[in-house]
């Protein structure tokens, strides 16, 4: 059990690894989408079949198209797809974001106990999900909800805005 | 008769039996193993057939429609005998694994090669959780739909991984038009099962089956599709199907005269084949599951036809649904890109909407009897026709009907 595991999370880590080394944007894209469904294998593996349907849904299925729309519709050339730190400043800044979160994250792991489960695993249907999202955490779901169709209706105004300044599109 | 005898019919339970006869020596794991092997061998072999003699079917039936023979010439080899060109579909796959495999040299070769083989293994993976028959499940999932849309979603990948890798202008920007199809289609699609979830209250297919079971009076079978809101899912689900499956009237990435035949532009030989491949499993799946949804699954329209084993039905129901696709794409011209995506996103998206209303108020009313039973009808038959006819008037207006002045 425990070798799958590993394997799952070899798969998982050695996929991200790999895709922030990567020069070109579209196969880090790509390994990063493998990633996902490393973390959903690993959902599988935990006993959680819903979340994992739900991640590949989701991530390999929907998420995952908006990356790669992203990254075409913003290059300009294929030559603009491998992409080198601009300045020091930049890439520093970079690096100052990015150990931010990192270090939010592995604080947030550390800092939750991680007690050894000794009771069987238990079998959650998906009817007590579904009634857990809709009763308990009906709230939460919805303020979701709202904030995701705010960030896209955020993205359309954007898009759109962009959209009036380019001169050449005019007939 | 009854229905413990029409489970434990001999006929219902050979598959069953045969395999257990195969592999019931075996120690336990080892019996598992094999089991499951069998099962994948048999999706394999029973639906590459299937693939086969569809395309075979569907060259027949649109040269019949066409007023032409269709494929008549090859015949079956060292006794020379044509049988109507059946063994056409055998010829097509030696030809496509005889043809030359092209790589445009600029090509990124590894996303080149694994665009079809990724294509292939999700569309593949759907069948897992379709329920053949009483007995022929190959996986249960509690989870079983949203595995089923899950694996389907995942092609999208392949079709952009296709179009990039090519480094074809051509080949990414069909890409792009495919992907904006398929998004644009994935949500009636998904939006038109979540009535059935909800009033079966499961996600599990073989449950689902089991909501349908009984009938009417006697006669009018418990399918979903009998019902004002399961009619609507039906049809939402088979129009987006059919845009799922890049078939006609939806088969603008691989128009080949127009558009160039899409992402497939940079493909040869036997990937261009496995793209074709995919997309008819696709379509077999999407109808299988449309079955299962819908059409009460792998259950006898009538009690007195329950003796005919359950996997006959449900294979009998495949092929009126795989002939119906294929009336559909001789019958109906293709649509163009801005009316495709506007037909998704302005019509079939608030109709499923509506529907989930309608599943609700279906849903909420089950109680009543008597008289109060036609109100319920109308109240819900008035939520799926009026919608429809006001929403098809206002995005007709002012494009159709059209007036031919000549011709």
């Amino acid at each position: 059990m425990n070798a799958v595991l590993l394997a799952i999370a070899l798969v998982t880590l050695g996929t991200a690894a790999v895709a922030m080394t990567l020069r070109n944007l579209i196969h880090s894209a790509l390994l990063l989408i493998a990633s996902w469904a490393g973390v959903a294998a690993f959902y599988l593996w935990a006993g959680a079949e819903f979340v994992a349907f739900a991640e590949v849904l989701v991530y390999v299925g929907a998420v995952s198209m908006v990356v790669l729309f992203a990254v075409l519709l913003t290059r300009r050339s294929r030559a603009d797809f491998t992409v080198t730190p601009d300045s020091v400043g930049r890439a520093s800044s970079g690096f100052l974001a990015g150990g931010a979160v990192c270090g939010v994250l592995f604080g947030a792991v550390i800092a939750s106990p991680m007690g050894v489960m000794s009771s069987p695993t238990p079998t959650v249907t998906v009817r007590q999900i579904g009634a857990q999202l809709m009763g308990t955490h009906a709230a939460a779901l919805l303020i979701v909800g709202v904030l995701l169709t705010v960030a896209l209706l955020g993205a359309i105004v954007i898009a759109s805005a962009d959209r009036k300044d380019n001169s050449e599109d005019a007939p | 008769m009854s229905a413990a005898a029409t489970t434990d019919a001999f006929l219902e339970r050979a598959p069953q039996l045969l395999r257990d006869a195969i592999t019931g020596f075996l120690p336990e794991p080892w019996r598992w193993l094999v089991n499951s092997l069998i099962a994948v061998a048999l999706i394999l072999a029973v639906f590459g057939l299937i693939f086969a003699f569809l395309t075979l079917a569907e060259r027949k039936i649109l040269g019949r429609i066409q007023n032409r023979p269709g494929p008549n010439r090859a015949p079956i080899p060292f006794i020379n005998v044509r049988f109507f060109g059946l063994v056409q579909p055998f010829a097509d796959a030696v030809k496509a694994l005889t043809k030359e495999d092209i790589i445009p040299r600029d090509a990124d070769k590894v996303l080149h090669f694994l665009a079809p083989v990724a294509l292939l293994t999700f569309s593949i993976l759907t069948f897992a959780v379709i329920p053949f028959g009483r007995h022929l499940v190959p996986v249960e999932l509690d989870a079983g739909v949203l595995y089923f849309f899950a694996a389907g979603a995942a092609t999208e990948l392949a079709v952009f991984m296709a179009g990039w890798a090519s480094h074809n202008k051509y080949s990414l920007l069909a890409a792009m038009r495919a992907l904006a199809q398929l998004i644009s289609y994935e949500l009636p699609l998904l939006l038109a099962w979540v009535p059935v979830v909800m009033i079966a209250g499961t996600l599990s297919t073989t449950a689902i089956v089991e909501a349908q079971a009984g009938w009417k009076w006697g006669f009018v079978p418990h399918w979903h599709v009998f019902t004002p809101w399961g009619f609507t899912g039906f049809v939402i689900f088979m129009v987006a199907a059919l845009a799922e499956s890049n078939r006609s009237p939806f088969d603008l990435p691989e128009a080949e005269s127009e558009l160039i035949a899409g992402h497939l532009t940079e493909y040869s030989g036997f990937k261009y084949a496995m793209f074709f491949m995919a997309e008819y499993f696709g379509m077999i799946a999407l109808s299988g599951m449309a079955i299962t949804l819908f059409l009460g699954g792998w259950r006898a329209p009538w009690p007195f036809l329950e003796f005919i084993p359950s996997y006959a039905w449900f294979g009998a129901k495949l092929v009126v649904m795989l002939v119906g696709f294929v009336w559909i794409r001789a019958t109906f011209p293709r649509l163009r890109m801005d009316q495709l995506t506007r037909f998704a996103w302005k019509f079939l998206v608030p109709l499923a909407l509506i529907n989930l209303g309608t599943a609700a108020v279906w849903s909420l009313t089950s109680g009543l009897s008597g008289p109060l039973q036609f109100v319920r009808w109308a109240v819900c038959l008035a939520l799926v026709v009026v919608p429809f006819v006001v929403m098809g008037r206002k995005l007709s207006a002012g494009v159709a009907p059209r007036v031919y002045r000549y011709a």
